[in-house]
């Protein structure tokens, strides 16, 4: 039998971002490219290949596995394990109280206190979470939004207790409010006031934290709440550019901080669409820093990213899959130029990863960097004509996207009104209508289905003992403190906060006088009230 | 002759910010014809159980992906009772182990749909355990 070779009965393949996939690509369809002005060379403008010359030969990507549960004591001690076992870098995950600025003994906390991260009410807890780890060598991210500012000022006090000096701290807090609204859900205060705490952020980091990156704009949260490639790019960069105009505002220069972006970005999907979506984004992130915003130094040009596996891909059906997905996730994220990557675990369609379920992604990265080549040279996709071609297309997508947004008066009007939020959960409702038709392949799910499985994974149990604890711990923190310190700073806050004075100064005094996380957040609350969610609905 | 629209409440109780789920829920029972409410996040079980009463909901749907779904379930079924309603019908949906939905079951629960459960199998099962009851002149 002769197979058919006609266009029209071969079957038409669209990417999520719906470009269309031809069989064959060739010269054709790049012709326009041009190498120097479109591509450049790896670490030059406009940074396509990578934003380093010489990428991994020179260092293996970062690898930073989230991880954090019950108390701080027991994350310390998964910290130093990690990292005796290679892990470079500190991801830590707060239960969802302390992401929230509640203390453990708040009623709202009841049964989340260590839950999903380990509890953080006061300073002390935050010491012996980093109890001999040394901040100078070891970057920390801190994986929280509206309260970040107390984190940042806690983690800053925990460095200068070892004698480190803020110069010399080098991290990132997430600090990305407005996906916040879009998708993960962790918002306390209205918008305005919000990007108005990470201006302070970015401010006092600029001027007295200059390794530190002040925020990580989340591409990754809102293509997990159901955003296709594209919108996962366009919104993230809309977000930055709202975060950008804040601090400008200030009187800022954009070289002044531009440089200290940090981004978050999600993989799962087709690989190639992947791929073309960061080297997309790098180059139209150099276009947007330098020309849109005047930027002069290489460096604010530059995406850097951490771009890690995502639970999206992953399936509660056949778990041990994930583990095979993981490590294609980890080789698009190589073959993508990324500066960190992190995994989600097979188990995190469950529950936070276990000891196993952590130690496999981290050993599936190391295995990419020293077994695979991967590290041998850079951007080695460059070159190919669907690679290149795709890129551009996913380039276009993106710029169009954005123009949608801008067009609504930019991110934060888009938010506020719910728009976003309406786009993503419809984009998710459609992709999830697709994987029940089986239009869309999820191995486990809608196909080799197996019947009567029962997933026998272990995965990590809950200790519902840690807010006991955790309560204990506040009583006598509370004991020991002076009261009339944690006022004064409190009500320096409460002043701060009604007026334009930056809050991180404030901030510190508070933190260093035992007031709780959610002392300080109480503060804020007061001021600026909280958010009406519009669901976009 | 009418019929009265299926009324659903879609909720998100605690602290838990995963709303993927719940939203494309939303989505599915409203293109299936029923009036559907979303409480939004961070909801107390008091504010749920307040707007179910109030909205005269149906069904109530618990979102959980944070792991908290048994003690979140618990007071939820207690609330109900405690208030002498019997006419909602209660399902949750998320993040659910296999091995808890016998337990949830027992609380009350009229049914669970883990992640991945199929949106047809629970637009079917509401209409068959709601739709019959609601047909008014």
């Amino acid at each position: 039998m002769k197979e058919s070779n006609k266009p029209e009965e071969i079957k038409e393949i669209r990417l999520e971002s719906g470009i269309k996939v031809k069989p064959v690509y060739g010269p054709d369809d790049i012709r326009d490219l041009n190498y120097e002005k479109d591509i450049g060379q790896p670490g030059e403008y406009p940074f396509t290949r990578g934003i380093h010359p010489l990428m991994y030969r020179k260092r293996p990507w970062t690898m930073r596995q989230y991880s954090g549960f019950g108390t701080a004591r027991e994350t310390n001690e998964r910290f130093k394990w990690l990292l005796g076992q290679g892990q470079t870098a500190l991801n830590v995950a707060f239960d969802l109280p302390t992401q929230l600025g509640l203390d453990s003994d708040d009623p709202f906390a009841e049964e989340e206190v260590g839950r999903v991260g380990m509890a953080i009410d006061s300073l002390k807890d935050l010491e012996e979470a980093f109890a001999d780890i040394p901040l100078d060598k070891i970057s920390t991210s801190l994986t929280i939004n509206p309260v970040a500012s107390v984190m940042l000022a806690m983690y800053l006090v925990v460095a200068e207790k070892q004698g480190i000096p803020w110069e010399e701290v080098r991290g990132t807090t997430q600090n990305d409010i407005l996906k916040e609204y879009i998708g993960r859900g962790t918002w306390i205060f209205p918008v305005e006031p919000s990007i108005r705490l990470i201006g302070d952020i970015v401010e006092f980091c600029s001027k007295n934290v200059p390794k530190f990156n002040p925020f990580s704009v989340c591409g990754y949260h809102i293509r997990e709440s159901g955003a296709t490639p594209v919108q996962e790019m366009a919104y993230a960069f809309e977000i930055a550019i709202a975060y950008i105009q804040e601090v400008l505002n200030r009187g800022l220069n954009i070289d002044d901080f531009a440089g200290r972006i940090a981004f978050n970005f999600d993989i799962y999907g087709n690989l190639w669409e992947q791929v073309a979506k960061f080297r997309a984004g790098r180059r139209l992130w150099a276009k947007i820093i330098k020309e849109r915003f005047g930027a002069k130094n290489p460096r604010s040009m530059t995406l850097r990213m951490i771009a890690g596996g995502g639970g999206g891909g992953l399936t509660i059906q056949q778990p041990e899959n994930n583990i095979v997905r993981g490590a294609y996730y980890a080789l698009i994220s190589a073959l993508s130029g990324t500066q960190t990557m992190a995994l989600c675990s097979y188990d995190e369609a469950y529950t936070i990863p276990s000891k196993k379920a952590a130690l496999i992604s981290l050993r599936t990265m190391q295995i990419l960097a020293d077994e695979m080549g991967l590290r041998d040279t850079v951007d080695p996709l460059a070159g190919s004509y669907y690679i290149e071609w795709l890129t551009e297309e996913m380039e276009k997508k993106i710029v169009e996207c954005m123009k949608k947004v801008e067009e609504m008066g930019g991110m934060i009007r888009a938010v506020e009104s719910g728009y976003i939020q309406g786009e993503v959960s419809r984009q998710a409702y459609n992709q999830e209508k697709k994987i029940q038709s089986g239009e869309t392949t999820k191995i486990g799910v809608n196909k080799y289905v197996m019947e009567e499985e029962k997933a026998e994974v272990e995965i990590h149990q809950f200790n519902p003992k840690v807010a006991e604890q955790q309560k204990k711990k506040l009583v006598e923190i509370k004991n020991q403190r002076n009261e009339s310190e944690v006022k004064d700073a409190l009500s320096g806050l409460k002043k701060a906060a009604q007026t334009d004075d930056n809050v991180m100064p404030h901030i510190l005094k508070g933190v260093k006088s035992y007031a709780t996380l959610g002392e300080i957040t109480r503060v804020f609350k007061d001021v600026f009230g909280e958010f009406k969610e519009p669901t976009g609905l | 002759m009418s019929e009265k629209r299926i009324r659903v409440l879609i909720a998100k109780p605690g602290l838990d910010g995963h709303d993927k789920g719940a939203k494309v829920i939303v989505h599915a029972l409203k293109e299936a014809g029923m009036e559907v409410l979303y409480t939004g996040l961070h909801k107390t079980i008091d504010e749920i159980v307040g707007t179910a009463l109030e909205e005269d909901v149906d069904v109530i749907g618990l979102s959980v992906y944070s792991g908290a779904h048994l003690p979140l379930s618990k007071k939820l079924m207690e609330q109900l009772k405690e208030k002498k309603v019997s006419d909602k019908l209660v399902l949750v949906g998320g993040n659910i182990p296999l091995g808890d939905v016998k337990v949830l079951k027992e609380y009350g629960v009229a049914e669970v749909f883990p992640v991945g459960a199929k949106l047809d199998g629970i637009i079917e099962f509401i209409k068959r355990r709601v739709g019959g009851h609601n047909e008014r002149i």
